[in-house]
This record gives structure tokens, sequence and C-alpha cells, in this order.
């Protein structure tokens, strides 16, 4: 880890393919300054992105990466993380990518707490497949494949993540380009999994749920009164359903990531060139 | 043919049944027998039949008959159950008092000994020991040192402190006593002990230790019968190694946390068995498209769908050579014995890390259960070689860097292996991708460097086809005119049937094969022979298929697809009456 890192070492020379305008832009360049930030650097850093548009993130960013499929990018970092507790790891998806197909793998991840970051960048559609309802999208959203709307209630991630028993669970809005990536420096520094849903306006397939329409409504938590280390604050927060907020929601300061409970820290890679010294012994166990 | 005692415990699910088999096989094993066990069970945790037996002889042993010379009944099912394998003299014991034994005919020439099983059990201290008194009473039959079984029971007490042991101990005592008072003494069944030490283990307890032995340091796995109990083997044993084991919410999770553990650099494996390979399927693809080494094993049960859970089935070759979409490399390594589920393991390993290519290790519910003794040699530690394959290091990493000092993962090298650096590593950051991609694993849908990376990936198992030595077993008469082919657990049953066959005067070249993709080719062998027969379980002859399709040749098939392992006088007769077919007209 060198301590010269700059944002941009985090740049591919790829063009992102993203529509001009697309809110991942600005989420990912939030993550890439969130990781430069903490002193992260490309050779250090461990990115897993799910499939959608926000799941090519991967490609626009330089680290260790993954490009997994669709809704299980979940499951590779936490392997990752716990193959090479030294790494950073860190996975992004689509809002269709973790509520939908990935929704069990969140819960679970959630639950299981091991130290790494998780950011979702919502824009309540399925962008990629070119605009169906996706877990988020609004009851009456009109798409392709729901011309009433969906008929649903939208997931709330948020109080997905609080019933599961997150220990991180932030909210943020890609164009607010400063709170973004405070937001996730934070979710980095987290000791254990930290969740940031991130508003990521799609400007192509949802014309409901916009820039103006976020930046209308959203609160900044920091602004108000809210103590993310209380449990009952974080829970009024997130059931309010009329509010859009943007903060650290809940952080449970006593968290200790499965990683660290489990004793894990040395990278597993090393491994002898034959069998275990005492290989023997388990023969032996079975006299 | 071996002089062997065929001895089994009998009763429903919850009775004890598996542990006290146990206990009597490592009984036997420590007094220098050889042991080979099989087990009969529903998909149930209480009730259901369920039986434990144990073929054991002086001489090594793999495979099951249709003979049973001492029966322990716990219920009165137990003696129908094993009626077609019950012969004149075998032994039945069983306790007359039970309520529901009570009117237990034991069929004429048969030896029915009344042991009051319960009651003895009580006055050692309690009704639980019965199934121990019924081993003191099998132990006198035999005439087989009750210090032996002693030793059993301490090792599987001494958790429970001294008195349980004692108890025990007990327990056998007055089982021992009773029928050598009670009874004749004349029982026929006496076996020998002898110096040796063996180490008695089933498929997968030794699947578990080869992926010990071969460094592993990864295994995430959803709970499925038969694949279950390699977690169990590796949880609490990984860890001393400073590995981990991790039970995902499924089959899902657990692929695609191996496959992230791989990247990170971990040997890591999963195993699962039917539906749960299903489920994995889809990251199998990304796996071998990711270039990632990777382990899977399917423990291979009755399917399709969820099929019969507890029961033998080599149905899933197919799967395992085509399963997922598009064309994927692999390799699929099909153990053909306990011992090599051992070995295999280890090579499975080595060949992921070597080709960067997912591995199916293909065992069967036969093998995972079944214990077998075997000297503690055949597992030589000091035999085991790790290769890791191309992994780049700080050092040499600019030889694989472009003018850009960008490391290149998916170099097309000639032999289709690129180099592999592990994150962490200065100078190698890196996308991997399960979409097509270019030599640095950028997404490409350039036509040809979409054709360089599959024939890249491709090249690897070519590659490996020439590098690696893809043998095969023999045994029998290699210039007998019938050549029997199988893969799989048959290997022991067949091995058996030779001997019955011989008998007959029938002469059989056999070919155990452990190795399905890439696989030997044995078009020679089968053109030399007057008529092959391919022996799996299942029903409609896959790997039959592989060989015909090989060598143009119609092949013969013995099947066996009702959920039970061959036996070896069974097969011995099958392979007798598929001779006695005409042989299809084989193709020019
Ligand atoms: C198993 C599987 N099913 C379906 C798809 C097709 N697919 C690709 S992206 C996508 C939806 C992505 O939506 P979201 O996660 O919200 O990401 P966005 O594109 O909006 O960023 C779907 C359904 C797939 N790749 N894999
Ligand atoms: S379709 Fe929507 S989400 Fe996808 S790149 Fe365009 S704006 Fe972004």
């Amino acid at each position: 880890m060198s301590s010269d890192i700059r944002f941009t070492d985090f740049k591919t020379d790829k063009q992102p393919t993203w529509c001009p305008g697309c809110g991942d832009f600005g989420t990912m360049n939030g993550m890439m300054k969130a990781l430069a930030n903490t002193g992260n650097d490309p050779d250090n850093t461990f990115v897993v992105a799910g499939i959608g548009c926000s799941g090519k993130i991967g490609t626009y960013m330089r680290s260790y990466a993954l490009h997994g499929v669709h809704g299980r990018a979940l499951p590779v970092g936490i392997g990752t993380k716990l193959a090479n507790p030294e790494l950073e790891v860190m996975v992004a998806g689509g809002d269709g990518d973790g509520y939908s197909i990935g929704a069990g793998h969140f819960i679970h991840a959630v639950r299981r707490n091991v130290d790494m970051t998780y950011v979702v960048m919502d824009n309540r559609i399925y962008g990629l497949t070119k605009g169906q309802a996706s877990p988020t999208s609004r009851e009456d959203f009109e798409t392709s494949t729901s011309p009433d709307g969906p008929k649903q209630p939208p997931v709330n991630p948020l109080a997905l993540a609080l019933a599961a028993g997150g220990t991180f669970i932030a909210q943020s809005f890609s164009s607010d380009s400063q709170r973004h990536t405070e937001i996730v420096k934070e979710a980095i520094e987290h000791d254990g999994f930290g969740f940031v849903n991130v508003y990521s306006p799609c400007v192509t397939f949802n014309d409901v749920d916009t820039y103006d329409y976020f930046r209308d409504t959203i609160v900044d938590l920091s602004e108000t009164d809210h103590d993310p280390t209380d449990y009952d604050d974080a829970k009024s927060a997130i059931l309010d359903a009329d509010k859009e907020y943007q903060g650290v929601i809940y952080q449970d300061e006593g968290s200790v990531p499965f990683d660290e409970r489990e004793g894990l820290s040395e990278p597993m890679h090393d491994i002898p060139d034959g069998a275990p010294e005492d290989a023997m012994d388990l023969v032996r166990e079975f006299y | 043919m071996p002089a062997d005692l065929n001895w089994a415990i009998g009763g429903e699910a919850g009775d004890g049944i598996d542990s006290t088999g146990k206990i009597f096989a490592q009984a036997l094993s420590r007094a220098g027998r050889h042991v080979f066990t099989s087990k009969d069970f529903a998909s149930r945790i209480r009730g259901g039949y369920t039986a434990y037996k144990i073929r054991t002889s002086v001489d090594q042993v793999e495979s099951v008959v249709d003979r049973l010379d001492i029966l322990i009944a716990l219920t009165e099912r137990t003696i129908d159950e094993n009626m077609d394998e019950l012969h004149e003299g075998s032994v039945i014991i069983y306790d007359g008092e039970r309520t529901t034994m009570q009117d237990v005919e034991i069929p004429d020439g048969m030896v029915g000994l009344d042991v009051p099983l319960k009651s003895l059990a009580e006055d050692a201290g309690g009704a639980i020991m019965r199934n121990i008194v019924a081993l003191g009473a099998a132990c006198e039959v035999t005439n087989f040192p009750i210090e032996n079984l002693d030793e059993s029971l301490d090792k599987r007490f001494k958790d429970k402190g001294q008195a349980i042991v004692e108890n025990n101990k007990e327990a056998a005592r007055l089982g021992q006593e009773y029928v050598a008072e009670e009874f004749d003494h004349d029982f026929d069944y006496d076996v020998e002990t002898t110096d040796n030490d063996y180490v008695l283990l089933n498929g997968n307890e030794a699947l578990g230790m080869g992926a010990i032995a071969a460094g592993c340091r990864f295994y995430s796995g959803y709970p499925i019968t038969p694949a279950t109990s390699i977690m169990e083997y590796l949880t609490g044993r990984l860890d001393s190694y400073g590995g981990k084991v991790v039970q995902a919410e499924d089959e899902l999770a657990a692929i695609n946390m191996a496959l992230g553990a791989a990247r990170a650099g971990a040997r890591a494996m999963t195993a699962t068995s039917g539906a749960g390979i299903d489920l994995m399927t889809e990251t199998f693809g990304l796996v071998a498209q990711s270039e990632t080494p990777l382990v899977i094993t399917d423990v291979q049960r009755s399917g399709p769908s969820t099929g019969m859970p507890t029961k033998q089935e080599q149905g899933d070759l197919n799967m395992a050579l085509y399963g997922g979409h598009g064309e994927v490399p692999r390799f699929v390594v099909a153990p053909t014995s306990i011992s090599e589920c051992f070995w295999k393991t280890i090579e499975a390993f080595n060949l992921a890390e070597k080709y960067q290519t997912p591995v199916f290790l293909v065992s069967d519910l036969a093998m995972s259960v079944s214990e077998q003794t075997f000297p503690p040699e055949v597992f030589d530690m000091d035999e085991v070689e790790i290769d890791r394959g191309k992994v780049v290091d700080e050092d040499s990493i600019s030889e694989w860097q472009n003018e850009k000092e960008q490391f290149q993962p998916h170099f097309p090298a000639a032999d289709g292996v690129s180099p592999r650096t592990f994150p962490g590593t200065d100078g190698g950051a890196h996308m991997t991708t399960g979409l097509e991609h270019d030599e640095l694993g950028r997404r490409t849908e350039d036509t040809d460097v979409r054709i360089e990376q599959v024939d890249k990936r491709q090249q690897k198992v070519e590659t490996a086809r020439e590098a690696e030595e893809w043998d095969y077993r023999e045994y029998g008469d290699t210039d007998a005119d019938t050549l029997v082919i199988s893969w799989g657990s048959n290997e022991g049953a067949m091995r058996e049937a030779l001997g019955f066959l011989d008998e007959k005067d029938i002469d059989v070249r056999f070919i155990s094969v452990p190795y399905i993709f890439p696989r030997p080719d044995l078009s020679e062998e089968i053109e030399a022979a007057d008529d092959v027969i391919v022996v799996e379980c299942n029903s409609t002859g896959q790997f039959a298929d592989l060989l015909e399709h090989d060598t143009l040749t119609r092949l013969k098939r013995v099947n066996k697809y009702n959920g039970v392992r061959f036996k070896a006088d069974e097969l011995a007769a099958e392979i007798e009456d598929k001779l006695a077919e005409p042989s299809e007209v084989e193709a020019e």
C-alpha cells in the first residue's frame, strides 16, 4: 500500500458505456475516492460486481476485480475476504441484482457481517435489460413488463438490512459527490458489513425517480438530530415511507466482524509443497 | 474367495444402528481384520428400516455380497428385509421379550438366539445399551475376543466419562455370557484376529482427508445427502490448518464463495449432490470462463429431482460432462474406490490449479457411506505432491505485463494456460469476468479475440490430454475375450465378481476407469475383445454411450438403478447372462 494513491489510480482506460448522465458515474467516482481516502490501492483492493449497468463498474475500476453472474456477487466477496482478510473487498450491484435475484444472499451477507462494503446502485428500474420493474420500483410505476405498475409495494432494502441484524446501514445520492464519498468511506471504515444504498438515477428508463426528484426530497440525516447509534432512531427513519434520507442511518458500534470472530487474519494462499507435516495424524484418527 | 463373514445389525432409524455397527467394525479393524461396511437407510430420521452391514475377512474386502451370516434384528422387519440374504446356518440375534418380537419365527435351518437384550442392558445400567449387549452376543458367536470390543467402546464413549464406558463393557459382557451359557456352543463363524493395524474410513472421509492433504483451505457447502459428511469432516479440521468451512445459505452461494476464495488464492472446494449440482451449474460456467481453479464434488445419489436421496446411482455423468450453457472446458475425475477418493481429490486440486479450470470430482453414494479398512501406508502423505501451476509473484510479474504495465491474466499462451496472480500482488490488479474478454480481462465482442480466447481455454484441455496420464486400472486376464468396463464405485464388486466368474471358467479382462473427461483411449482394448460389457448404476448407460461414441462400436450394458449398489455375486451372474446374448454387429 502506498500513501500517494489518488482516486484516478482506480480508473481504467476503458470508457464507460453508461448513458451520458447516468447516476452510476457519480456512484463509481465516490467509491474510488473513498477507497483512495481510506489508504487503499488497486493492488490490495478486490471489487466484485453483479450484472446490470451497475455491474459494469468492475470494468471501469482498476483493482483486482471479478464480474460474476447475476445476483451472486456477495458470496464471491465473502469467499474472497475470508480467504484473504488483508484485502479491501467491495461489492457493487444494482437493485435488481441485490434485492431480486440476489435477495437471499443479501440477507445472509448482512447477518454474516463480514468486514466488507456493499454498494447498491439503486435506480429503481432494470437498466441493462431496458426498463422493466425492479424490486424497488414504485407500486404504480409503469414499465414494459408492468403496464399498470408492479402492483406490489417496493422492497425496503434498509428495513431488510435492519431486520437481518445489519451493523452499518446507510444511504447516499450519487450526485451529492461529497456526501456520497464520505458515506462510502464510513462504510469501508466500519468493522463489519458496510451497506450503502445509493440513489443512482437511470436517465433513460426512469422518469420518476430522477435527479430533480431526489434533489428536492432528500434529507441529510447529519443535518437533523438523528443518532445513528440509536436503534429506535434508525427504525423510525427507515420506516418513514414518505422521506428519502441520506447519511448513516444505523451503526452498531459494538460490531465485531465475522472474520475477526472466526480468528481469520492470514491469507490462505500460502500452502506447503506437499501434505502438511502432521498429515499422518489425519490417517491415525481412523484407527 | 476369502473366508469372509457377513454381519448386520438392523432396526428402525433412531435405534442407534449406525453407531453400533461402527463400534463393531472398528473392533474388527483393530483386531487386524479387514472390513467393508455398507448401509441401508431411508430418508427419515426416526422410523424407517435401516441397517449397517459388515463384511469382514483377513484378506482385503471391498464389496458386498448377497449373504448374511449373523444378523442382529432389533425389529421383526429386519428379518423380513434380509430374508433373501439369510441362509441355512445363519444366526439371528433378537430379543424375544420385546412386544413386537414375541411372534418372531426363525426359519428352518437358521439359528435363532433369543437374548433378553433390554433386560441385560438394564442390569448393566440402562436399556439404551441393548445394542451393546447384542454386540457382546455376536462376539460369543464369532469367538471374537471381547477385549477388542472393549477398546472400541473406550474410544466411542470416553468423552462421556469412565462410568459410561464401564457400563457398556459390562453390557457387552452380559450379552456374551448369556449366549455362552444358554446356547449350544458351536456356531462355525470363528473370526481370526491378526497383528495388522488398519484404519477404517469411508469415501467421504477419504475425500475430505485428501482435500486437507492437498492444501485445501476453504470449503463452502450446503447440507445435502450424501455430500454433507464431507463438510462435517472438514469442519473443525480445516481450521487447524488456517482454513475455514462455511455453511452457505444455498448452493448458489456455496459455489460463489468457493470461487471468491479461489480467486483470492486459496485452494477451494465445494461439494454437493443432485439438486445442488443443478443450482451450481450457472456459476460453473463462470468458474471456467474466469479461469478459476475450483474443485466441485458431486456425490451422486438417485435422481432426477429429489429422486431417492439415500440411494445409490451414477446418473450425473452427463451433467458433469455437459452441464452448463455454452461450451465449458472442464475436467471430470471419478474415483473408483475409497482410497482413490483420497488420491483423486489431490489430483483434482492439482489439475484445477495447473490448468485454471473447474474440476468435477464425481463420487457416488455407495462409496461415500461405505467404510473400508486399509493399511495406513495406503495414505502415505509423503507421496502427496502439490502443483500450483503458473503462479506469478511480485518478482516475475513484469514478464507478464504489457507495454503499459498491465498484467495479462488471460494471456493466450501456446499451452492455453495463462499466468495467475493472487490479489494483493503489486502490479497485478486485473479484472476477471464471465463475459468474453481480452487478455487483460476486459469485456470484448471482437470476433478475433473471441476465437482466440475460446481456443485458448479449450487448448488447456488439449494440453492436459497430452501432459497428464489418463490411465486406468486393470484386473483379471488381459488376454480374455470378454472385456468388462466400469467407473466409480463398481470396481470393488466387479473385482470380486472376477473370482465368481473364474469359478465358472469365464475369463474376463476388467478395466476400471477413473477419468471421464479426458478419459483413456480404450479403442484397442475394445477392438481386441469379442464381448464388451459396460457396468454402471444408471438406466441408460451414460458411460457406455461415451465409449460407443469413442469407438463407434455397440457395447453391451449391465445397468442397475433400483437404488442399491452392485453386489459381487449378482454382478457375476448378470455378466454371465449378458455373455449368453448375441454380440451386436460391430461397426466397421
Ligand atoms: C440469471 C440471469 N437472469 C437474467 C439476466 C438478465 N439481466 C441482466 S441485467 C438484469 C437486471 C439488472 O437490473 P439491476 O440490477 O437493477 O441493474 P441496472 O442495470 O439497473 O443497473 C437482468 C435481469 C442475467 N444476466 N442472468
Ligand atoms: S440504462 Fe439507465 S442505468 Fe443503464 S446506463 Fe443508461 S442511464 Fe445508466
